[in-house]
């Protein structure tokens, strides 16, 4: 009944959709399999994409040729540009997006492309011949064959929800739990865990009095994530925001006793940095209320997202404490928040590819990776689907440096570090911070997809454009000066020291507190100068002249780390042999199997000093 | 350079160094040392001892000849310097005996050590960290008792737990900008600036110390240039006899007997200074002369105290004054010493003080009879150690150490640049990682290969 496929992808979430259009725009046909058409790219948790440091990822995964940020740019009802008080690396792009629009969007642009076919199973087994994924079995007993297998299963795998005292098998709200695959996993050696995490309660927005909230607006000038030609949102709709008081908190407490969280019975962990609504009264006990952004759910619907609110307290508990914040008084809800506990598989198990040590030609990517996050899923399906594609091609695996893109931070966290709780991305896990930025994705890696075969001519042919504007504007800067008389009030504005004598406009934007935006005003020529370019074109040869030192310097602990990545390991080193490296260090270096000295010296409970031991045994 | 080392077998090297002394020591170590020992030593079985006890007995060869009379201190692995096990030697000092013995042992399995490679293995062992371990190879080039206390208190861990501190409070700085900014859409509270700007100074001020401590323990590791000058008889090389107590320059009543500088250490409280005694400072009466005066002046270029000598009797107070001002040099340090002052005891210092001379600096003494001689020397070490020499108190001795503080204090101070110029916490972020990263080259949590190899390149055989 089918044809042998070059990669099939398990599950269509964000982790599947971006994995399916990587290969199948690579060239290879791609079968996805999912136990339901009707929630392909669901939201399931909050109706938003972007936000700090997952903004820049979705900004990268468009760099890189996938859709998450198209989709997001069409379905979006909000955009807002968080950070702006920070400097440029800091920037990060968030939207609010319709909920059903982006399901849609996202099959629509699957269904488009030629190499994407699609099944509607579970999928319950992978077929493994000679240590190598060869097919997937499904719950009906069919055998899809194919060359590569990614696995993007999210919070599917023997999936447990809880609300207070009961609890149900279930992938999501009202869906079933995949069941057989973990099995099989751990059959074939694998190391699995559990891993929990929450949602809060959606609420009928016609019962919310709204008057009683703050309103939060998106930006006035609107951006976007996608680098292609992708629509600007209009008539954006408000979040709001409410606040918990000591009642709240009071009510919430009362079913403490019925807490899955807190008897005990929710064994796997959640993620701290995004805890339940009982956690944070729990854990900050001092605090008298906590933050809660209210958001909706699309265009045409009424449904509320209560973000902060999450919660597996019993329903009856969740409604009374909801009903105590100023604005929820009549609150009505659509359906309980739940806590759901899965099988994930350690992802030091894993290649820098993606690919698993124990079974070639199967990639795991999201949540079953230990990773929280559409942003974090979307950007691991995207490197799963380039890496089976690369790999049935017997070409050389696509590896993101750490100092290249965040994308890169993340897969080398997880495989070098693993993780504990599920994963998010920080700016902070980011040592090269500041040229990660949301603004230069592009550059950084439209070229590199675009060696490996993406066709991303538009997104390119935009990168020269960018770069050649940037260098107009830097010269222009750095050619022509404005006088002490035009530029006195500005300064005196900005209580900046008068000029005193004319200076090239370069050296006025070096001071503290002026912009290009501020200067335009005020030199003669400049501002006619500079409308021929888009804003972002503007904001890249600011940034380039005004940070020109911080980026030099970052530039520069890149140049030292990367000597260290220079350094290669042999897979098949015996680090056994290696009496004088600590037992931790041997263990580690001998599951995870680094490519470079660099690599080796992120892995936990590998030390500096072990780093040594190995540099003096490779004789340096 | 660390091509194709074995670090799992057993090595041998001559600990102490080389030349004739009342005994030498010659170590082992690996996991054959004590079977080795115990092949070629008579008297005792080593296997059966325990650790850290020492064996008279006699090293024979394979045919039983008496190569001497030793005394062999065993320890037992983990237990010992490398965590290896250890065999000491202590054999008479012969060079031609030691050499046996150490041939022997080749012959009985043993390899002959590197430079270093004791010290390499118990780093690699785990028995010490990088900062402690460059400490080691101060300890085995140590001169004086000072030096030997500073190499001490670094292997013992002073020095990097110091720095350590000063890394975690930095640390904690880093998060608290880290939060605000990874959660700024949230109900976080905010990093106080004035707080921030205030712990930065305070490491600022511990490392600044740190710095400041670099000078003495850099004079006390490499001693401090002392130039001895002054006109032609006016008992210069008299004055450095006087200090070493011991006749070694030539000493004679002719001006201009001393043609050549001459150095010599003398060891004040802990503190080596480098005497350099010159010919003396005149016009020139011949080609000899000349050139002594030529090196006079290039010596006190190079000098951090120059101790001037005048004849109480024959230099009148307007020669010292004009002779003072022509040897002033920045950073210089300088004592005059009035001699001979047995010959005139009414001297006094408000003659020869001005602009050039303070009272304090001024020294009557008389080298010939010893009379206040320790004072010039009390004078001397006050001129280095400012204050009470603490050295339990942490002192930088090693140049790479002050880089890394220099380095990190540079980039703290980028981060209250930042700060003053409103720069926004990111950007601030990566001056403290900077920072972060410069303290954790001292500790070894950063560990680049030229670093190793800097480390370990310095260590002479057999430690």
């Amino acid at each position: 009944m089918f044809p042998t496929y070059d990669v099939i992808v398990v599950g269509a979430g964000h982790a599947g959709c971006e994995a399916a259009v990587a290969a199948a725009n690579l060239g290879s046909k791609v079968m996805l399999v999912t136990m339901n058409m009707q929630t392909i790219a669901q939201m399931s948790c909050n109706p938003a994409m972007g936000g700090v440091a997952k903004g820049q990822i979705v900004r990268e995964v468009d760099a890189l040729g996938g859709y998450s940020g198209i989709v997001t740019d069409h379905s979006m009802v909000q955009f807002r540009m968080l950070n702006l008080s920070k400097g440029p690396a800091m920037w990060s792009p968030r939207a609010q997006s319709d909920r059903m629009q982006f399901a849609r969007k996202w099959r629509n642009m699957l269904e488009a492309h030629p190499n994407i076919d699609f099944w509607q199973e579970m999928v319950t087994g992978i077929v493994v011949k000679d240590g190598r994924a060869v097919g997937v079995r499904t719950g009906m007993g069919i055998e899809i064959p194919t060359k590569a297998v990614v696995l993007t299963n999210g919070t599917f795998l023997n999936g447990l929800i809880h609300i207070g005292d009961k609890q149900f098998g279930g992938g999501r709200a009202g869906e079933k739990a995949s069941k057989g695959i973990t099995e099989q996993l751990i059959e074939l050696g694998f190391k699995s865990g559990r891993m929990k995490t929450g949602t809060p309660p959606r609420i009928d927005g016609r019962s919310l009095d709204w008057d009683k909230m703050e309103l939060q607006a998106g930006d006035e000038n609107p951006s976007k994530f996608s680098y292609t030609d992708t629509p600007v949102v209009e008539n954006q709709l408000p979040c709001h925001i409410a606040y918990t008081n000591q009642q709240v908190h009071d009510v919430l407490k009362t079913g403490f006793d019925r807490s899955p969280m807190f008897n005990g019975r929710i064994r796997g962990l959640g993620p701290r940095y995004c805890p339940s609504i009982e956690d944070k009264i729990d854990r900050f006990a001092q605090r008298d209320r906590h933050q809660l952004f209210v958001e909706p759910e699309g265009r045409d619907t009424c449904e509320i997202y209560v973000n902060g609110f999450s919660s597996s307290l019993p329903e009856d508990v969740q409604f009374k404490a909801l009903r105590l914040i100023p604005g929820f008084e009549n609150a009505k809800m659509f359906r309980p928040g739940y806590a759901i506990e899965y099988d994930f598989f350690p992802p030091t198990q894993l290649r820098l590819s993606l690919e698993t040590r124990l079974v070639n030609n199967l990639f795991f990517a999201g949540q079953i990776n230990g990773t929280t996050g559409y942003e974090e899923a979307a950007c691991q399906g995207l490197m799963a689907g380039i890496n089976a594609h690369l790999k049935i091609n017997e070409e050389a695996p696509f590896v993101l440096k750490r100092s290249e893109a965040y994308i890169g931070v993340l897969i080398d966290d997880l495989v070098n570090k693993g993780t504990e709780e599920p994963y998010r991305m920080f700016t902070s896990r980011a040592e090269y911070r500041i040229l990660l930025r949301q603004d230069n994705a592009d550059l950084r890696l439209t070229p590199l997809a675009q060696k490996l075969g993406m066709q991303l001519d538009e997104r390119m042919e935009r990168v020269d454009k960018k770069q050649a504007a940037a260098k107009e504007i830097e010269d222009y800067f750095r050619q022509n000066s404005i006088t002490p008389e035009d530029a006195k009030e500005l300064l005196e504005n900005k209580k900046s020291a008068p000029l005193k004598q004319k200076v090239k406009l370069h050296s006025v934007l070096l001071r503290p507190h002026l912009y290009i935006q501020d200067i335009r005003q005020i030199a003669p020529g400049l501002d006619e100068m500079l409308k021929k370019y888009p804003k972002e074109f503007i904001d890249l040869a600011e940034i380039n002249m005004k940070y020109a030192g911080y980026i030099k310097k970052e530039e520069e602990l890149v140049d030292k780390m990367n000597r260290l990545e220079k350094l290669h390991l042999k897979e098949d080193f015996d680090y056994n042999k290696l009496v004088s490296l600590s037992a931790e260090a041997r263990e580690k270096l001998t599951e995870i199997k680094p490519v470079t000295i660099g690599q080796a010296s992120r892995i936990s409970g590998v030390s500096p000093a072990d780093i040594s031991v190995l540099l003096v045994h490779m004789g340096r | 350079m660390y091509q194709d080392y074995n670090t799992t077998d057993t090595i041998v090297a001559l600990a102490t160094p080389p030349g004739v002394g009342a005994i030498g020591v010659i170590r082992l170590s690996g996991p054959e040392a004590t079977t080795i020992c115990n092949n070629i030593f008579t008297k005792k079985d080593l296997s059966q001892v325990k650790s850290h006890t020492a064996h008279f007995g006699r090293i024979r060869d394979e045919a039983g000849k008496v190569l001497d009379e030793v005394l062999v201190t065993v320890f037992v692995a983990p237990r010992s310097y490398t965590r290896e096990n250890t065999v000491e030697i202590s054999c008479h000092g012969s060079d031609f005996i030691l050499q046996q013995v150490i041939e022997l042992c080749i012959r009985q399995g043993a390899r002959l050590a590197r430079a270093g490679e004791f010290t390499l293995r118990a780093f690699l062992n785990g028995q010490m960290d990088l900062s402690q371990a460059e400490a080691v190879a101060d300890l085995i080039a140590s001169r004086s008792a000072s030096e030997h206390s500073l190499a001490m208190q670094q292997m013992r861990g002073g020095f990097s737990d110091e720095i350590a501190l000063l890394r975690q409070e930095l640390l904690n700085f880093a998060s608290l900008i880290e939060l605000e900014l990874d959660f700024s859409e949230e109900d976080v509270e905010f990093a106080d600036r004035t707080e921030l700007i205030k712990l930065v100074n305070k490491i600022q001020t511990i490392i600044q110390k740190l710095l400041d401590s670099f000078q003495l323990g850099n004079a006390i590791k490499q001693g401090v240039n002392t130039v001895i000058a002054g006109r032609p008889n006016a008992g210069k090389s008299t004055l450095l006899n006087a200090l070493l107590n011991e006749e070694r320059a030539i000493v004679s009543d002719i001006a201009g007997t001393t043609r050549d500088t001459i150095e010599e250490v003398l060891n004040i409280q802990g503190i080596p200074f480098r005497l350099i005694d010159t010919a003396g400072i005149r016009e020139a009466q011949d080609q000899i002369e000349a050139i002594g005066v030529e090196k006079t002046m290039e010596k006190i270029k190079q000098s951090a105290i120059l101790v001037y000598v005048f004849d109480v009797i024959r230099t009148p107070p307007e020669e010292v004054k004009s002779d003072l001002k022509k040897l002033q040099k920045t950073d210089l340090k300088i004592l005059a010493v009035a001699n001979k002052m047995d010959l005139n005891p009414y001297t006094k210092a408000e003659h020869y003080t001005g602009e050039f001379l303070r009272t304090e600096q001024f020294v009557p003494v008389s080298a010939i009879n010893q009379m206040n001689v320790p004072f010039l020397k009390e004078k001397l070490y006050k001129l280095v150690v400012q204050g009470e020499l603490n050295l339990e108190s942490t002192v930088v001795s090693n140049s790479r150490h002050y880089e890394a503080l220099q380095n990190a204090n540079g980039s703290l101070q980028d981060v209250l640049r930042g700060f003053s110029d409103g720069i926004s916490s990111d950007f601030i972020a990566l001056d403290i990682r900077k920072a972060l990263h410069h303290l954790g080259e001292i500790t070894g949590q950063v560990t680049t290969e030229d670093l190793l190899g800097n480390i370990f390149g310095r260590f002479c055989i057999g430690k």
